[in-house]
């Protein structure tokens, strides 16, 4: 086979060795699969078990519809999540920006803060804001909520946003200022058209974390409102039931449908 | 947008003030409010006294919390040496081995990275659980002749880790040797390497980067783990994780709370700077 630029090859599954590494990718795949398809499956079971196949039906998919505390959990999750988005993606920009065309005192230990609050175990995050508001008198509810999920998600969409900006040509920045445009301008009419793959793909993540998130909203939420990840939890805390597989099932493919739409619309936006 | 240049400026500062505010308010300042309850003395009806009280980080030596630690170590580590050996060799394959299936393969990965890890672990409290399919499928096989204790057990924490996490590690090892250059391995081989030392010494090094950004991604989260534990561990296997939401929503004890909270994070970003050192500096000897 020809290879005269390097990069990775495909030899074919020709040798033994080969044959292993495709049924062990095999068995992995399998691995990764079966428990999500049991779940699916079960969730059309006629009778209450969740374990054994008695024959098809979609009574939980009803139950599930008429279920009011999923719906407003789901309500609630959608606000928190397109809430905490919209305000973690303009923040997340704005600070790209800074962080890729300035130089400036303090810089390591931004981008240090930045990193940390990525890495920084949830279980962490969760307790210190619970504590940081509760000294602060501040409610739980959904306000904590929304300025937890905005603090997670501010460090992603600066990563995402950052990477971007640094693969951008800026001497079409540089032509707009030299024929006129203010910074403004040149930022509303160049910087962020060529950024905003970018920019949509930070805000993809950062919804699809609030969404979610569990263990920080399980701190932060107070005894009143309970998103999407926390009525689960506590439908299982209860007890398996085939009304939270058809629930999974439901939050799993809108999930799958979210991100394969996601994907397609932001490679369009990459070739364009 | 400005030019952009060395040292602060209006727009610099108007670019940053959003982020430091949020950032500075309601992710920094909380970190210093339990660092200042960790050194506090918890009151009887959950209130707390700031002073220098060093009895909380004492506490954690007490042979019932010392287990709870060594076990959570223990069982991230298990389950960031087990993502890594299942997850290189399917980046491997996918990475050199998948031909035109390369996309498909990789997207087949993405899916469960992006699904709610709190679903994936309530598949296996179904799976394990008393009656469940792997019982049955243990019974059917003779193996066993009643239901034996699947769930809440080590075992099936780490089932349900290996499971949710796998992801994570093959991601980054895929990004790694994506970025390969083949022609490296053709020379080995002209050379007259094996196989077997072609990718012991040339290929698997070369990995490193994405060996320890997978390790990162999957011992952080399993470390300071919370759910997975609860749901597949219940009350017999606690990990630091369930310890610290004890102490804050059940005990009232926040300032033990705090203490552990603080160690864990103390603990888990120094364990990143060494392992990032040790296996970078090596790594850089390699080359």
């Amino acid at each position: 086979m020809a290879n005269t630029k390097g990069g990775p090859v495909y030899t074919g599954l020709r040798k033994i060795p080969d044959r292993v590494l495709l049924l062990f990718a095999g068995l992995i795949y399998l691995f990764l699969y079966a428990p999500i398809m049991v779940l699916i499956f079960f969730s059309f079971n006629s009778t209450k078990n969740t374990q054994v196949w008695t024959g098809f039906s979609t009574q939980w998919y009803g139950e599930l519809i008429r279920d009011t505390s999923v719906f407003n959990a789901l309500k609630l999750s959608l606000t928190v999540g397109l809430t905490a988005t919209a305000i973690a993606t303009v923040i997340g920009t704005l600070t790209a920006l800074a962080l890729s065309r300035y130089d400036f005192r303090g810089k390591t230990f931004a981008d240090s803060a930045i990193y940390a609050a990525t890495v920084m175990p949830e279980i962490v995050v969760g307790v210190s804001l619970l504590v940081f508001f509760v000294a602060a008198t501040i409610e739980l509810g959904i306000v904590t909520i929304i300025i937890a999920h905005v603090a997670f998600c501010i460090s992603f969409v600066t990563i995402v946003v950052r990477a971007r900006l640094a693969g951008m040509d800026r001497s079409v920045e540089e032509a707009a200022q030299d024929l006129g445009a203010t910074p403004v301008q040149t930022f509303l009419r160049v910087t962020l058209p060529l950024i905003l793959p970018g920019v949509m793909a930070g805000a993809l993540l950062a919804f699809t974390l609030s969404f979610d998130d569990f263990v920080i909203t399980f701190f932060v939420a107070g005894v009143g409102s309970s998103t999407l990840p926390l009525q689960i939890y506590s439908m299982i805390k209860f007890g398996v039931s085939p009304v939270i597989n058809a629930l999974s099932t439901v939050v799993m493919i809108s999930t799958m449908v979210l991100i394969l739409g996601g994907s397609r619309f932001l490679s369009r936006g990459e070739n364009a | 947008m400005g030019k952009g240049g060395r040292g602060w400026s209006l727009g610099l500062a108007g670019l940053l003030s959003p982020v430091t505010i949020w950032l500075g308010l309601f992710f920094l300042i909380p970190l210093l409010f339990i660092l200042a309850y960790s050194f506090g003395k918890s009151g009887v009806y959950g209130g707390i006294t700031l002073g220098f009280y060093p009895s909380n980080y004492l506490k954690v030596f007490n042979p019932l919390y010392l287990e709870i630690i060594v076990r959570t170590f223990v069982i991230a580590l298990t389950n960031t040496f087990l993502c890594l050996v299942l997850g290189y060799p399917l980046a491997y394959f996918i990475a050199f081995k998948s031909g035109r299936h390369k996309n498909i393969l990789i997207l087949l990965v993405m899916i469960p990275f992006w699904t709610s890890l709190l679903l994936r672990a309530y598949a296996w409290v179904v799976i394990l659980g008393g009656n469940g399919i792997a019982n049955r499928t243990l019974q059917f096989l003779h193996i066993t002749d009643h239901p034996l204790d699947l769930i809440f057990t080590p075992q099936a924490v780490i089932m349900g880790m290996v499971y949710s996490y796998l992801p994570f590690m093959i991601l980054p090892l895929y990004a790694a040797l994506e970025k390969f250059d083949s022609r490296l391995k053709e020379a080995a081989q002209d050379l007259g390497a094996s196989r077997w030392q072609t990718f012991w010494r040339v290929t698997f090094p070369l990995s490193m980067p994405g060996v320890i950004a997978g390790s990162i991604l999957v011992f952080i989260p399993s470390a300071g783990e919370f759910v997975i534990p609860n749901l597949l561990g219940g009350a017999r296997i606690v990990m630091v994780g369930n310890l610290i939401q004890q102490q804050f929503l059940e005990a009232r004890d926040w300032a033990f709370g705090s203490a552990l909270a603080v160690m864990l994070a103390v603990l888990l970003v120094g364990a990143i700077m060494f392992y990032v050192r040790r296996v970078g500096s090596e790594k850089l000897e390699e080359v």
